[in-house]
């Protein structure tokens, strides 16, 4: 059977060039960076072409601003964590967005649960941050602001630049998860006014398990990991150098192709929203019309559950993602539909399909074919379709 | 994250069995509710004590689908005294099994089931 993979924003296949660049620091080029016999310079003069070719990509004017870490979650934790610990003689408080990913919700609630005060900003109805907001919930005691830069669920592209230049203004760290749009959108650590952005490789064609933080030189932080003297004392632990080299290699990738991948996905992406929202009945798109990631479609599917999609969708080859609670551990709906407005049952019809580059318009008609139908099958069991009277 | 499915839930899952509802039915059951996502409702024929007749319609997950489905199945011909001591594991165990967190949906299936048969006795004094 042929497969459809619509699930890019969870992690995409690692791009054969990088597998390629990657493969002779796994046996050839194995070295340990720290050594200085020839096999040690080969791994860290890869890592620092890796560090410099990246802190280009980002606008950093530094390599050494670029700290590798082991991914998104990583980064998210060393940014808010080592800020914060670094930073308690100007205060004990950080600003945040109820739409953030759990990387950085869970790492604000453990640092409350230290004696922290955090403000979780609301969103609109499209899951926008208003930076008026970030400015009213400033006090003298705010230390980091972290709002991400483009949301894992819905899609929604922040005014990253606004709140950066309101956190610069009053002179406070400002954090941005730029995990959902780093080689997808571009990023600029100077147009968008941050001190630390965070992002990992496998989310634009590199591999799993190696991530970096963008910290602008000057920025107080601590450590999360002590130990050696590695990422300039910054992150301890043995380089990941197969995984530098290729998270290096997908960034040069994204810089040739962002621009052209970006028009390609956004055409695909309208054609599904306005091919699901024409085709099916009580449907509804998630998130903003157009500021959004150009591969993101969500949408809700009215009075049936995003699980049971799903697996109907599998079963025709098609892999997707919803933000209803049945696809997760905790029952509840998604956070960031509810923070957006979405009443529950809205919020557990959700279906999200993220496209990427091996992805075709052959692949939405398909979806297109095949989706009215499951929803209708779904839509004769739901009482909720009965109670709207089939109207 | 999805769970990994039983075949026996996903054949209730993608052939439920009993699906509708009942027109003059004698007891309807319902159970859940949007904010966990999963709605149940179950409805029965009684004739001589016996369940005759039992249908669903259901709003969630596969688990949710296919545990009303089973539970249907299960009650059918059997009396009210039987249906009664149908626990949530039995319609669990009938299926082969759920994983962990859809435990919550064959609690539903009984829920619903235990809620038709009161609506029963409720029309049965009137």
């Amino acid at each position: 059977m042929r497969r459809i993979y619509l699930d890019h924003a969870a992690t995409t296949a690692v791009h054969p060039e990088v597998v390629q660049a990657m493969l002779p620091y796994f046996n050839e080029r194995f070295g340990n960076a720290s050594t200085l016999y020839s096999y040690g310079q080969e791994a860290r003069d890869a890592i620092e072409e890796a560090r410099s070719n990246i802190a280009l990509f980002v606008g950093a004017k530094k390599p050494q601003e670029i700290v590798f870490t082991s991914g998104g979650t990583e980064s998210d934790n060393f940014a808010i964590c080592g800020v914060a610990w670094a930073n308690q003689k100007k205060g004990n408080h950080i600003i945040t967005s109820s739409i953030e990913h759990h990387a950085v919700l869970n790492t604000c609630k453990f640092l409350e649960r230290m004696g922290f005060k955090v403000t979780y900003l609301p969103v609109d109805g499209y899951g926008l941050v208003d930076p008026q907001d970030v400015k009213k919930a400033i006090t003298d005691k705010t230390l980091l602001i972290s709002i991400m830069h483009a949301n894992n669920e819905v899609g929604t592209i922040e005014p990253i630049a606004e709140v950066g230049r309101i956190a610069r203004e009053k002179g406070i760290y400002f954090h941005t998860d730029a995990v959902q749009s780093l080689g997808h959108i571009p990023v600029d650590v100077d147009e968008l006014q941050v001190d630390l952005l965070s992002a990992s490789a496998h989310k634009l064609y590199g591999p799993k398990g190696i991530g970096l933080l963008y910290v602008r030189k000057g920025t107080k932080i601590e450590p999360l990991l002590h130990g050696g003297d590695q990422e300039n004392r910054r992150r301890a632990s043995t380089e990941n150098i197969a995984g530098i080299v290729g998270f290096g290699k997908a960034c040069e990738l994204a810089g040739r192709d962002m621009e052209g991948e970006g028009r390609r996905l956004s055409f695909l992406r309208d054609k599904l929203i306005n091919g699901i929202l024409g085709k099916i009945q009580f449907s509804q798109l998630n998130g903003h019309p157009t500021g959004r990631l150009p591969g993101n479609v969500n949408v809700s599917v009215k009075y049936v559950e995003g699980e049971s999609i799903l697996l109907k969708l599998n079963a025709k080859g098609i892999c997707a993602s919803s933000g209803s609670a049945c696809t997760s551990s905790i029952l509840e709906a998604s956070h960031v539909l509810t923070a957006m407005g979405v009443p529950p049952d809205v919020a557990h019809s959700s279906l999200r399909f993220t496209f990427g580059r091996e992805n075709t318009e052959g692949d939405v008609d398909f979806v297109l074919e095949v989706l009215p139908d499951i929803v209708k099958g779904l839509r004769l069991m739901s009482p909720l379709y009965q109670e709207k009277g089939e109207s | 994250m999805m769970p990994t499915y039983s075949e026996k839930v996903m054949d209730h899952f993608n052939n439920p069995r009993n699906l509708g509802d009942i027109e003059n039915a004698d007891g309807v059951g319902k159970a859940g509710n949007p904010v966990c996502g999963d709605i149940m409702n179950l409805y029965i024929k009684v004739e001589d004590n016996r369940i005759a007749e039992a249908k669903f319609k259901t709003f969630g997950c596969g688990a949710a689908i296919a545990t009303s489905s089973m539970v249907t199945e299960m009650v059918k011909g059997k009396t009210i005294e039987e249906a009664l001591i149908i626990s949530n594991r039995a319609v669990a165990e009938a299926l082969d099994g759920l994983p962990p967190i859809k435990m919550h949906c064959s609690v539903l299936a009984e829920e619903a089931l235990r809620s038709a048969i009161d609506d029963y006795f409720k029309r049965k004094k009137k």
